[in-house]
């Protein structure tokens, strides 16, 4: 075999992965593209159905009617502001309240001994197993009892308890070397003390990532939100979303449903964003 | 600074007894080395001082007080480990300072001690990194640091430069050896390597299966190894174990091999019985055929290193002979020697329980 054989063959098997991939991203690019070229024109331009491929100029008009009013042209919505706002509360209040409760109890289950301490250990574990639409029914029977329908709490705490992300937090702490547990107990440090002054530090990075994931999937919450919220204030966008696609008795505003998705897009892909920093500063210090 | 007093302390994990019944009292200021093979039980010994594991029985006090029941913060001790157990999301100066800052002590003394610390372990530039930017043994001086910084009753060390290379090992042998004569604190040492104990210990406790083989200093316990286990264990290469018996006078041993070792003091108590023989391989020497206790060994391998040789031989009955001789080898595989024990360096234990036997 010939030298230049060999690297003719070795340049074509860099290109195949490269045009898989490029294909691969245009084929997930494009509904995006679409959307984002729809949000910048008319209605009537959508509605005739031969949807241009270049931008047009009605975006500042889509944005800013989506953002802030509730009358589109053929039907009345919830404005964005108010469906962004309650989307990034619940989904923070997820996030947050998910990584606080599942990191104090991963510490409980991985650096304390105490009776059945595997036993509590499974019942966290056997949780995965159930999937939300099991449990959804007697949810929210307490959640109505509780009177919490079409409020913050009602939306966010039954969601908050998470095996996952429990598990994941266990799964670190458990690399965490015994000696120094054990230096900082000569140290004088209680459990308090190295939870807050060792352990939560070095589980930033870990952290980070559980928020990213954690905050995607509160802000993707369809099923729990669609139950609980009946006033359209509390409406989540996901849920105004799917409201604005009428059941095809009406014509919709498609400009506005394209803007408001665009609108919906930008608070993940900024979370993403931001803590991609995070996740390279913890790569690349590795202090482990 | 304080004594370290064990009083038959014994640690049982379900039924399987892990210490049996050690006791020693260390003096205050004085550096013990817990020496044993692992699993011997010198760590799980070492850890109940720190209070890390359950005392099973008997009493650990330190400074005169009870420990047993104390929490490691209250003990007043501190402790380095093997794997240096630095915080790694600290600097090295909050690492120092952690302990410290916990116990409340105020902002200027955390200074000025941190400050002393690294002075006297060379640390002054490194005050700022993390521990990941240090090299191994700059990281294990920081462990020390954080030992010292809090300046206790007594310092426990774990096997601390076992992860070290040879050349930084020996340095920071030295370095542990100078900072503990500076400092005069009680120490515990845990280690399985001979020279570490013998170089850096006032007394030497050799440990096996849980139980004190022998309590001594370093020359007591290379010259009067108390049982056949710290014979073997102490010296490298390690003492010949040669089966004998002495002579219905007691005047000699006769060995299997057709040698008699003449007894530098005549033992008529122990006339007639088996013993084992340890000779240490330095303690053998050439000498003429005719001479008394004079053995011939085939050479089988020779070890130049460069101060002195090793040689590994065999006795007419098949037996190995290690000889350790001074300079460079004077002879080559497949030779003969005769060498005989230098007068009064032989070493008499008992052929059953291993024992020292008393001396005559």
């Amino acid at each position: 075999m010939t030298a230049s054989h060999t690297t003719g063959g070795r340049r074509l098997i860099d290109l195949v992965p490269h045009i898989v991939l490029i294909v691969g991203v245009l084929i997930f690019a494009f509904p995006i593209y679409v959307t984002l070229i729809g949000s910048t024109w008319d209605s009537a331009t959508i509605g005739r159905g031969n949807l241009p491929l270049i931008p047009g100029g009605e975006a500042f008009n889509n944005y800013s009617q989506a953002w802030s009013e509730s009358h589109g042209a053929r039907a009345s919505y919830t404005p964005v502001r108010v469906m962004v706002l309650n989307s990034l509360v619940m989904a923070l209040a997820i996030a947050l309240g998910k990584i606080a409760i599942s990191i104090l109890s991963a510490y409980a289950v991985a650096f304390f001994r105490f009776p059945f301490r595997m036993a509590f250990f499974w019942m966290i574990f056997i949780t995965l197993m159930l999937p939300v639409e099991v449990r959804i029914i007697p949810t929210y029977k307490v959640v109505a009892d509780l009177g919490l329908i079409d409020s913050y709490a009602g939306l966010t705490i039954p969601l908050i308890a998470s095996a996952t992300a429990t598990l994941l937090f266990r799964q670190f702490f458990l690399t965490i070397p015994d000696e120094l547990v054990e230096a900082a107990r000569i140290d004088g440090a209680g459990a308090v003390r190295f939870f807050l002054d060792v352990v939560l530090p070095l589980s930033k990075t870990n952290i980070a990532a559980l928020f990213v994931i954690l905050f995607i999937y509160g802000w993707n919450q369809y099923l729990w939100p669609l139950l609980i919220t009946n006033s359209a204030d509390m409406e989540t966008i996901v849920i105004g979303i799917t409201k604005m696609i009428g059941t095809g008795e009406a014509a919709n505003d498609w400009n506005l449903i394209m803007a408001t998705t665009v609108l919906a897009m930008l608070p993940p892909v900024a979370v993403v964003v931001f803590m991609q920093r995070w996740f390279v500063k913890g790569l690349v210090d590795s202090e482990k | 600074m304080a004594t370290v007093d064990i009083r038959n302390v014994r640690k049982s994990y379900g039924p399987v007894e892990a210490i049996k019944g050690i006791d020693v009292a260390v003096q205050d200021g004085e550096f013990l080395v817990l020496l044993g093979p692992s699993g011997c039980g010198k760590s799980t010994l070492l850890r109940m001082v720190a209070g890390l594991e359950g005392i099973t029985g008997g009493e650990i006090a330190i400074g005169g007080r009870v420990v047993n029941g104390l929490d490691p913060k209250d003990r007043d001790i501190a402790m380095v480990f093997q794997n240096y157990a630095l915080y790694p999301h600290m600097s090295v100066f909050d690492n120092m300072a952690y302990g410290l800052k916990i116990r409340g002590i105020p902002k200027p003394e955390i200074q000025s001690r941190v400050a002393k610390a690294a002075e006297i372990l060379e640390l002054g530039r490194f005050l700022d990194r993390r521990p990941s930017q240090l090299s191994g043994g700059q990281r294990q001086r920081v462990a020390m640091g954080r030992a010292i910084v809090r300046e206790p009753s007594a310092f426990l060390f774990d096997e601390p430069l076992s992860n070290l290379d040879a050349k930084l090992r020996t340095q920071m042998r030295v370095e542990i050896k100078r900072l503990q004569d500076r400092l005069g604190i009680t120490s515990l040492y845990v280690t399985h390597d001979q020279v570490e104990a013998m170089t850096l210990a006032d007394r030497i406790l050799v440990m096996n299966h849980g139980v004190a083989e022998q309590i001594g200093t370093p020359l007591e316990v290379y010259q009067r190894p108390a049982s056949l286990f710290v014979a073997g264990f102490i010296g490298s290469p390690p003492m010949n174990v040669l089966d004998g018996r002495i002579d219905p006078a007691g005047a000699a041993i006769a060995m299997p091999g057709g040698a008699v070792l003449p007894l530098a003091a005549p033992r008529a108590a122990d006339a007639g019985r088996a013993v084992k023989l340890g000779i240490r391989p330095e303690h053998l020497a050439l000498t003429a055929a005719d001479a008394p206790g004079a053995s011939s060994i085939q050479v089988e391998l020779v070890e130049a290193l460069g101060a002195d040789t090793v040689v590994y031989g065999r006795l007419p009955d098949g037996e190995s002979l290690v000889v350790r001789m001074a300079g460079l080898p004077a002879c080559r595989e497949g030779d003969r020697l005769t060498v005989a024990p230098q007068p009064g360096a032989l070493h008499l234990f008992d052929a059953d329980g291993g024992r020292r036997l008393a001396e005559a």
